[in-house]
């Protein structure tokens, strides 16, 4: 772990000598842009490139340059006393501000968001943590955690959660894993990932489901990258058949997002293969379909022109055309249409006996 | 005015029937005799009675603010052309032991300190259709046709049967007079009821009272509208008003000084219609054409009456009379095809800028006011003047559309704004180039009131009731230049507004968050206070030398 603690004091102590000097202080902070990533295949990640903001001390800046200050001053304190607040707990933090408090949260997330990358660290370590889902686990899986209070280890079958699942925890770098599952599967939606634990699909596919439940969030997203580095597992997903399936949450999950680009490296999943449901798919298994809304027909204009993974991935880009042409998408749960237990009976098994055909 | 013109024509196609029937047998003459003594019988005040929204008086609540007007602008009138700031007491009271609001009948009595009337002239100026001073001047006045005071006398007597009282008195060296009149209608001609000696505690002035059927409402068409609108414009007179509600509201003089005296001008000849130029060449004093010309018109020299002559095809000494009668056509084509000089514009009375600013300061509580007069401009040989105001913010409501107050010779117009030429011009200026939002098609949106002015020897009014000013290009051209003089002076407030607000705000929110500044880099760094101190002057002393940059 970096020295995040005296990271901070040195950019203040910077601050603090300009303002001695009577000199207008700054911060500089990358870009949390796509413009300002690239995209190495071989790499497998969205990369910083060097383009930075630079927020000098103005009038028009004085408010989020007060603000920035003291939510680094939190962290501070935070790693001083080893503990940890959630983005909602530092919003409510900033309640005791007076006219400098957040009026809503995203405006402290975004903050949040800037030091992180001014330090290029993850917000765990300078003490912050999500308050979202972090993703339900199921399968054949043991997860080695330790108890809060006592340190004692503990083992996590995964397999013995009956209806229900494994949650994954804020921050998972303390995990370790025992699994003889062939694969992981995850999954876009929480009603289908029920659908496949309700019939013990796992136990059938020896795999391990991963409930993403929407674009995944940071610790899910680490939590398959640490699982599958470590276990040596190929990872397949299953999303919904349209942009924001495969750009916004698969996407995310295998290369990491803009906005968060200072730390895709640890938080993406480069072994992540697309599963389905491609536009073939929908053809395929005469899937019902919605048409495509102008915001999805927006957002694949937006992949062509901006984003590097569809980009460099002449598969994708083939895929998006053809959406567009059909002008439609389909769910995942359109499966049912064919029969409630046609994805594990039949959807599932054919798509798998042909992994090398999945999309990059 | 086109009630009289109407009137005119009636009576003068009734003579020229006569001369052409002349030359007929005189079988036919009998019967167009006849006809005409049976035209004769349509009288003024008959016509008037059967007409009377021609006047104003369409609907009771209508009746009570033109009786009000009517009685008002007399009493300017009279005050003005002697020279005396006119001090107005304006009472209206309900009858029959009523509310105000329910009543259906008024008392309606304006007190002047004008000159007072003479013995002589009272029962024909509140008792006789038409009878005034005014109708035959080329002068801006309020009045125009002498009709407004006795038409409200007559509508008084048509709906109550009570008779006009007046008061009178024009020098404290004379008695006071008292009188009661009633228009006889089919004569148009007044009936004394009374006439006595009072006392008064007036040296001189005028007291006016009619009882008439009537309804109260308030509002934009109100009396009490009226009489505050008529304070913006006459900011030289001093208006008491006892409202219907036995409210006493004081609408005090704002300046001392009286509006100029505006001169009288002979009509200028591209003003004159046929008919009228008709009735000037029978009436004239001149024995020939080129003086009838010459001095029955404004701006027409020897030289240029030389050319209508020849134009005409006239000879310079013809008889005016015989022309009225024959060649009459001729003339008129001939005046309009003749290049003559714009009349002169001494005839005008403007308010000036700084009296509209003193009137409207007065009367509507605003934070900024602009005010334009443009110079003189001329419209079919009638030259007028136009005048802009505008007042923005203070109590004036934000949201809602804005205020127009239409004035023609300092006379409010409160009926018919849509059909007004200065709607329309207000309209067709595009007010976002001022910051002031506006709809398609719509009025402005905002806390402004807009004021217009036109003062005129004649306002072409669209209807006889002088609700809305017609729409001449000339006259809408010069209102929307007024109007885009006052919009561009909003224009420069509003941006000076917003940048001091601007700056105002800069600098409140440089002192809002400095000191968390101060407090972060004490928490970080484990400043102690005097340190602390130190950032947070050092930090105001940069912000200040750097403010505006971004």
């Amino acid at each position: 772990m970096t020295n995040v603690l005296g990271k901070i004091k040195e950019v203040a102590g910077d601050i603090h000598q300009k303002i001695l000097k009577k000199k207008q202080p700054s911060m500089t902070f990358p870009l949390r842009i796509l413009n300002n990533v690239k995209y190495d295949p071989k790499k497998g990640f969205f990369e910083l490139l060097g383009k930075n903001k630079i927020r000098t001390l103005s009038v028009n800046t004085v408010k989020t340059f007060a603000q920035t200050l003291r939510m680094m001053a939190i962290s501070k304190d935070l790693i001083a006393s080893d503990d940890m607040a959630t983005k909602r707990e530092v919003y409510y933090v900033s309640k005791n501000w007076g006219d400098a408090r957040f009026m809503e949260q995203p405006e402290s997330d975004l903050v949040m968001d800037d030091i992180e990358a001014m330090f290029m660290v993850n917000r765990e370590q300078l003490g912050f943590s999500a308050d979202e889902h972090g993703g339900d686990v199921a399968g054949e899986l043991v997860v080695i955690d330790k108890n809060p209070d006592t340190k004692k280890v503990i083992k996590i079958d995964c397999t013995k959660f009956g209806s229900g699942a494994y949650s994954i925890p804020t921050s998972v770098e303390h995990l370790e894993f025992e699994t003889k599952a062939k694969f992981i599967l995850a999954i876009e939606t929480k009603g289908m990932f029920e659908r496949l634990n309700r019939h013990n699909y796992w136990k059938k596919a020896h795999c391990i489901l991963v409930s993403m439940g929407g674009v995944p969030s940071r610790a899910c997203r680490r939590f398959i990258r640490k699982l599958a580095d470590e276990k040596k597992l190929p990872v397949y997903v299953f999303s919904d058949g349209d942009p924001y399936g495969w750009a916004s949450i698969y996407r995310t999950l295998k290369v990491g997002s803009g906005n968060a680009a200072h730390i895709n490296e640890f938080f993406c999943v480069p072994q992540a293969r697309f599963l389905g449901i491609t536009a073939q798919d929908i053809n395929d298994y005469k899937l019902p379909t919605h048409p495509l809304k102008d915001v999805d027909l927006k957002k694949i204009k937006d992949l062509f022109k901006n984003d590097p993974f569809i980009q460099s991935h002449k598969e994708w880009s083939k895929e998006l055309k053809l959406l567009e042409q059909m002008g439609k998408r389909a769910e995942q749960q359109a499966l049912a249409a064919h029969g409630l237990n046609f994805v594990t009976e039949k959807y599932l098994p054919q798509k798998l006996k042909h992994p090398e055909k999945f999309l990059p | 005015m086109a009630v009289q013109k109407k009137l005119t024509e009636i009576s003068s196609s009734k003579k020229d029937a006569k001369k052409e029937e002349a030359k007929e047998p005189v079988k036919e003459l009998i019967k167009a005799e006849e006809l005409a003594k049976k035209q004769r019988e349509i009288s003024v005040a008959e016509f008037f009675a059967k007409n009377r929204h021609l006047l104003g008086f369409d609907n009771p609540r209508k009746a009570l603010l033109t009786t009000a007007k009517e009685a008002v602008d007399n009493s300017l009138d009279a005050c003005e052309e002697m020279r005396i700031p006119p001090d107005i007491i304006v009472m209206i009271s309900p009858l029959d032991g009523k509310e105000a609001s329910v009543a259906d009948r008024f008392l309606v009595s304006i007190e002047d300190n004008g000159p007072g009337i003479v013995k002589a002239q009272v029962p024909r100026i509140f008792a006789k259709l038409l009878y005034g001073s005014k109708f035959h001047t080329m002068k801006q006045s309020r009045g125009q046709q002498g009709i407004g005071i006795s038409a409200a006398g007559m509508y008084g007597q048509l709906t109550t049967g009570k008779p006009v009282k007046i008061t009178t008195r024009i020098s404290s060296k004379k008695p006071a007079m008292y009188y009661e009149l009633h228009l006889d209608t089919q004569k148009n001609e007044p009936e004394i009821l009374k006439e006595e000696e009072t006392k008064w505690e007036k040296d001189h002035g005028t007291r006016v009272s009619i009882e008439l059927e009537a309804r109260y409402v308030k509002g934009r068409q109100s009396v009490d509208e009226y009489l505050k609108q008529t304070a913006i414009s006459n900011p030289h007179a001093n208006f008491i008003y006892f409202s219907p509600e036995s409210q006493k509201i004081d609408f005090p003089r704002a300046t001392k000084d009286l509006p100029i005296e505006p001169k009288e001008i002979r009509p200028h000849p591209y003003g004159v219609e046929l008919g009228v130029l008709i009735k000037m060449l029978r009436n004239t004093k001149t024995r020939n054409l080129q003086a009838f010309l010459k001095q029955d018109f404004s701006r027409i020299s020897p030289k240029v009456a030389k050319e209508i002559c020849l134009k005409a095809g006239l000879a310079e000494t013809s008889r005016p009379s015989r022309i009225a009668a024959q060649e009459v056509d001729k003339l008129f084509k001939a005046i309009n095809e003749t290049k003559i000089m714009a009349p002169p514009t001494n005839c005008l009375a403007p308010m000036g800028e700084e009296i509209i600013l003193k009137g409207m300061k007065k009367e509507i509580k605003a934070e900024f006011y602009a005010a334009a007069t443009r110079p003189p401009a001329v419209y079919r040989g009638n030259p007028f003047q136009i005048e802009a105001g505008i007042a923005y913010g203070g109590e004036l409501p934000a949201e809602e559309l804005v205020r127009v107050v239409r004035f023609a010779n300092r006379v409010p117009l409160l009926y018919q704004q849509s059909a007004c030429a200065t709607y329309k011009s207000i309209l067709e200026n595009n007010w976002r180039n001022y910051s002031v939002s506006q709809s398609k098609g719509a009025l402005p949106t905002g806390p402004i009131v807009i004021m217009v002015h036109m003062a005129s020897v004649w306002v072409p009014f669209t209807s006889e009731s002088k609700e809305a000013i017609a729409h001449y290009p000339e006259i809408i051209k010069e209102m929307k230049l007024a109007l885009q003089e006052c919009g561009r002076q909003l224009s420069v407030f509003l941006s000076r507004r917003r940048k001091a607000e601007h700056e105002a705000k800069k600098k409140s929110y440089i002192e809002t968050y400095l000191p968390h500044i101060g407090i972060a880099l004490k928490d970080i760094l484990s400043l102690k206070e005097d340190e602390t101190k130190k950032v947070e002057k050092h930090l105001k002393d940069i912000l200040e030398k750097h403010r505006g940059e971004p």
